[in-house]
């Protein structure tokens, strides 16, 4: 944490960044994201396990963006976002400077995207045995049970679109759920407005979810939506090899085409 | 001897569940869905949670659902015909459970839907809604109904509050009509209340503000841009906080069908949410989150006790807990009171 402070401090005082966003105090044990703007206020920042939102969901926000130049504080998914952002043209590599915290807490050098691909490459991105545990839960369930499922928690649905907005790939000025010229998506929370925009969200993150879980931790109704997310990221390791998150110039496995593609159906 | 007081005994609170349950009406309740409470509507008395601060949601959508069929339309040969809801059919509801805030928070609900226009809808439901409210015993640190002008055993906008007595008893206190009618129909339920009944103590909910002053000072504050962003640069802009709240009442209308034949329906909706405002020429009069955040405590504090009368808040804390990003309502409001003018 003494090295966090010292660097955030360093970033600060020699003007290389306007603002660190990173993590302090929130109301009784939990913690929040915080906007250091000055040397003195680099003493605020933490870290420790509590430490989970996906700050670098803020490098889209307009008032944050005019602050000046970010440092953010990351872990594993934030930088896997990172490279994805990258990927995706949102970030560029003098944009935000990285502050990458190891499973350990230790701070790491990460100067550049080649920094942060090898070291993702060099981490452990299969899931959690908590993790496969969930998910070997759903897909051990028949079609209908899978159905009914996801039918009796996504009526606890609210719309209030935590999960979007929590989200750091979720950028769209204009999501097209709020396009209403054609209306693609049933506004309203009822049965049918949930279930479309669920699935619409699960196919926009398709192949693109860095899995932080962010969208989850969000839902006031703990909704478990990202296991969507996770499940799709599975498939598309298995039929495509690629994951998100873990190459600033990678192909996106859903909108590339290859004339060499193993389906027959495309060529 | 006091009429408006009753005696129900401990192990009546499950007899008095289960005839309401029986007795045709719909009872919302708090109850347990996965790791939380929330309130459901309930068919035995089994159901009711135990041991819980505050349910996610906030009970309006008994009143103000959050998707609500306004009318029908046809476009025919001879016109357009609309046929409007029949108001018999909306269901009888007994909220049980509530706490005294969520009581207290429909009338904020009832002072905008009968502020000018009068919505036939809302107090047809709010005809058919009785509240039997809970007095709290505990509360956690988003709580902060007294500096909202209440408290935890307030009866403001209840039909009957329920307070606990020492002995595990609760001392009904009747006070609406709709309230009496319904004690009056179980009588063997509602005891009369010794004299000397005393209540266990409430939850210690400490005063943060005073909300008159509240009103006041931000009346000077609109155009302090630096306290506004720098509260709100972490809000994600949801409507996590306007969605569980029991005193938001913005909403949005979208017609669902075809142009010939279809139905309208009022959906919930948020200022924090950023399409709110957006206007068709593509102007956006709060094109950022800080003016969004304003709006939010502005109209909650301000705007509201200046035209309605009546406060935009009652402090149960659900925007903080629901928070996904931690923006603590209370902490901002007291800040707001330490900014110097």
């Amino acid at each position: 944490m003494d090295d966090l402070r010292k660097k955030a401090k360093e970033l600060l005082e020699t003007k290389q960044v306007s603002v660190v966003i990173g993590y302090g105090n929130g109301t009784g044990d939990r913690v929040r994201a915080i906007f250091v703007q000055t040397p003195a206020d680099t003493d605020k920042l933490l870290f420790d396990d509590r430490c989970l939102q996906n700050l670098t969901v803020y490098l889209s926000k307009s008032e944050v963006r005019k602050i000046g130049k970010p440092a953010v504080v990351v872990t594993l998914p934030g930088m896997r976002t990172i490279l994805q952002l990258a990927s995706e043209k949102q970030v560029m590599e003098n944009d935000v400077v990285v502050l990458g915290i190891s499973p350990t807490g230790t701070l790491l050098d990460l100067p550049n995207f080649k920094a942060i691909s090898d070291y993702v490459a060099s981490s452990n991105l299969d899931y959690t045995d908590a993790e496969m545990q969930k998910l070997d839960e759903i897909l051990k369930l028949s079609l209908d049970e899978r159905f009914q499922f996801w039918n009796e928690e996504l009526s606890r649905c609210i719309k209030c679109y935590a999960c979007r907005q929590a989200c750091s790939l979720c950028y769209c000025s204009r999501c097209t759920v709020e396009c209403n010229q054609p209306q693609w998506i049933a506004v309203p929370s009822h049965d049918l407005g949930d279930f479309e925009w669920h699935v619409m969200r699960a196919m926009h993150l398709a192949g693109r979810c860095i899995n932080c879980g962010d969208c989850a931790r969000a839902c006031p109704l703990d909704i478990p939506i990202n296991l969507i997310n996770q499940l799709l990221a599975q498939e598309i390791f298995q039929d495509f090899g690629l994951r998100s998150g873990t190459s600033p110039e990678a192909d996106y496995a859903l909108s590339t085409f290859r004339p060499d593609d193993k389906e027959d159906f495309i060529r | 001897m006091d009429t408006n007081k009753k005696l129900l005994k401990s192990q009546s609170l499950k007899d008095l569940l289960g005839k309401l349950t029986q007795s045709g009406k719909t009872v919302y309740a708090p109850k347990k869905v996965r790791e939380q409470v929330d309130f459901q509507s309930i068919t035995s008395p089994e159901e009711l949670a135990q041991d819980y601060v505050q349910t996610v949601q906030s009970p309006k959508s008994a009143v103000f659902p959050r998707v609500e069929e306004l009318f029908r339309f046809r476009n025919g040969p001879e016109g357009v015909k609309l046929s409007e809801r029949d108001m018999s059919a909306l269901p009888e509801i007994v909220l049980f459970g509530a706490r005294p805030c969520d009581a207290a928070g429909l009338q904020p609900l009832r002072a905008i839907f009968t502020w000018d226009y009068q919505d036939a809808l809302f107090k047809s439901r709010m005809e058919k809604v009785t509240i039997i409210s809970l007095a709290c015993q505990t509360s956690d640190e988003y709580c902060f109904c007294t500096s909202v002008g209440l408290g935890p055993g307030d009866p403001t906008g209840s039909d009957i509050l329920l307070t606990k007595l020492p002995n595990g008893d609760y001392l009904a206190e009747i006070i609406t009509d709709k309230g009496k009618s319904l004690t009056d129909s179980m009588p063997e339920l509602f005891l009369p209340a010794p004299a000397d009944a005393k209540p266990a103590a409430l939850a210690d909910v400490q005063v943060k503000f005073n909300h008159e002053e509240l009103s006041k000072k931000l009346a000077s504050l609109f155009d302090r841009t630096d306290l506004w962003v720098g509260q709100s640069l972490r809000c994600l802009g949801c409507g996590a906080c306007a969605f569980v709240c029991p005193a938001c009442a913005c909403f949005d209308v979208q017609d669902e069908g075809t142009t010939h034949d279809g139905v309208r329906l009022r959906c919930w909706d948020s200022c924090g949410c950023s399409l709110f405002t957006l206007h068709t020429s593509g102007h956006n009069p709060r094109e950022v989150q800080s003016q969004r955040w304003r709006q939010r405590v502005m109209h909650k504090f301000s705007y509201m006790p200046e035209r309605l009368n009546v406060f935009g808040c009652v402090g149960c804390g659900r925007c903080s807990r629901a928070c996904p990003v931690d923006m603590d309502i209370k902490e901002h409001l007291t800040a707001v009171m330490e900014v110097k003018a």
